[in-house]
């Protein structure tokens, strides 16, 4: 298409050059790649010392699965988590843009973080875009004020909950809450119902699968986890691993270490002078 | 039956404000939904604005809360600044100055009730298109239409607290 003989920096912002190529192989056939959706199952619960987030770890792009042991639950600040459900890069930008958002308010206040000031952040974005960023997310944590639970929705509404499912999974996973949840639940038994929810949504729902994630959130405390129960191993797996017959014949095997190894010695004390 | 999770959250919804004759009176239910599924069977339909002045939402979960999130900021500057409560009335037309300039993206019905000094206690509906109107008694949300009926037959002037309250406990109990 364009014909540059020199390499040019990029002057940023959105290239079109391959605009015209595109619009050619869809009039050709060809399907776009859809959005990876996280399908999901995430919960989250209040119990007795603080929130019990829960999530699984599928996440598909269309009816395919793209990757079997994702993180849904994401750092928002050492005493916040958020799991995220939707558009997996919608779900990891917001939560990546808030969690630094947080970080400089705590150095601006001198304070840790508070659940409210995450709700607020979320929120604010999520309605400004009036739910094109497709990301609904269970949002937990502990602060002074004590422990907190959010759901908030992709068009920015919010709702505070001692119990919240989001996601395809959802109706499943609640199920599980309704029955079982009552309050002033101990650690074991909160990890317990949290975990029973999520894998409720993982056999029942398609867009749901493979393992438990858990995060426990207490004052002064968190433990984050990951894979806690692996409900779907691959049982068949050949010991014999696999052989490709050799194609193409080695001639020449030479190694090149691709840089040198220099010794940096300091000079102390000379200042840079004019 | 489509059950469509990305639905924006809508509240259904049935929301009363009644003045009686110490003040006012309001109610809602609790069922928030995306499309036929419930989303939260708890929510906090009457939100506080300021000490005196509480509002009822309807209609889009989202809209709603961010127009009274607004309006608490104002008036919590306001209050600030006049040095003393803000009245039912500037909390209504706060209200409506959001809900009339941006009403091609807004969806949202709101019942303001409250009490001040100056009037007593007031309600003031205001539905979708911005207009603010003030009335002994108003209803909104889509459970509404099946309250029209009642209220015309119930509604007195000056009932009691009791009579204000009991009356809107039966309302809620319809369909």
């Amino acid at each position: 298409m364009s014909q540059s003989s020199v390499d040019v920096p990029p002057k940023g912002g959105f290239s079109f050059d391959l605009c015209k190529r595109n619009d050619m192989l869809t009039q050709k056939g060809l399907k776009a790649p859809s959005f990876l959706k996280t399908g999901t199952t995430i919960v989250g619960l209040i119990f007795k010392d603080g929130v019990i987030l829960g999530a699984d770890t599928r996440a598909t792009e269309g009816p395919i699965v793209a990757d079997k042991n994702c993180e849904k639950i994401h750092y928002m600040a050492p005493n916040i988590y958020c799991c995220g459900a939707g558009t997996a890069a919608d779900t990891e930008a917001v939560t990546d843009m808030v969690s630094s958002q947080l970080r400089l308010h705590r150095y601006q206040t001198g304070r840790d973080s508070r659940v409210i000031t995450a709700l607020t952040l979320l929120k604010k974005h999520l309605f400004s875009y009036q739910g094109h960023v497709s990301a609904a997310l269970v949002l937990g944590g502990v602060d002074i004020t004590g422990p907190h639970l959010h759901t908030i929705y992709p068009h920015g509404s919010t709702d505070t909950l001692p119990f919240a499912t989001m996601g395809s999974g959802s109706l499943a996973a609640m199920s599980v809450f309704e029955a079982k949840y009552k309050e002033g639940l101990t650690r074991d038994e909160g990890i317990k119902l949290v975990a029973e929810a999520i894998c409720s949504g993982i056999f029942n729902d398609l867009g749901s699968g493979s393992n438990v994630d858990i995060c426990v959130i207490t004052k002064g405390n968190k433990e984050y986890l990951r894979n806690y129960m692996e409900p779907n191993p691959r049982t068949y797996v050949s010991s014999k691993g696999y052989s490709f017959t050799k194609k193409t014949e080695v001639l020449l095997t030479k190694i090149t270490p691709l840089s040198e190894k220099v010794e940096i010695v300091e000079v102390a004390g000379e200042a840079m002078e004019e | 039956m489509d059950l469509n999770l990305d639905a924006p959250h809508s509240m259904g919804t049935t929301i009363i404000g009644v003045t009686y004759n110490g003040g006012v009176v309001l109610g809602a239910d609790s069922r928030t939904s995306t499309g036929m599924y419930v989303a939260n069977r708890a929510s906090d339909k009457i939100t506080q604005l300021t000490d005196n002045v509480y509002v009822c939402r309807s209609g889009s979960a989202a809209d709603s809360q961010v127009v009274s999130d607004y309006v608490r900021y104002f008036l919590h500057q306001h209050t600030i600044q006049l040095g003393q409560p803000a009245t039912v009335k500037v909390s209504a037309n706060l209200i409506r100055m959001l809900a009339y300039n941006n009403k091609n993206m807004l969806q949202t019905g709101l019942i303001v009730g409250g009490w001040d000094k100056y009037e007593g206690g007031k309600i003031y509906g205001i539905p979708l298109g911005g207009t603010v109107v003030e009335q002994p008694f108003a209803i909104g949300g889509s459970g509404s239409s099946y309250l029209y009926g009642f209220f015309d037959q119930a509604w007195k002037e000056n009932m009691t607290k009791e009579e204000a309250e009991v009356s809107i406990l039966i309302s809620m109990l319809m369909p």
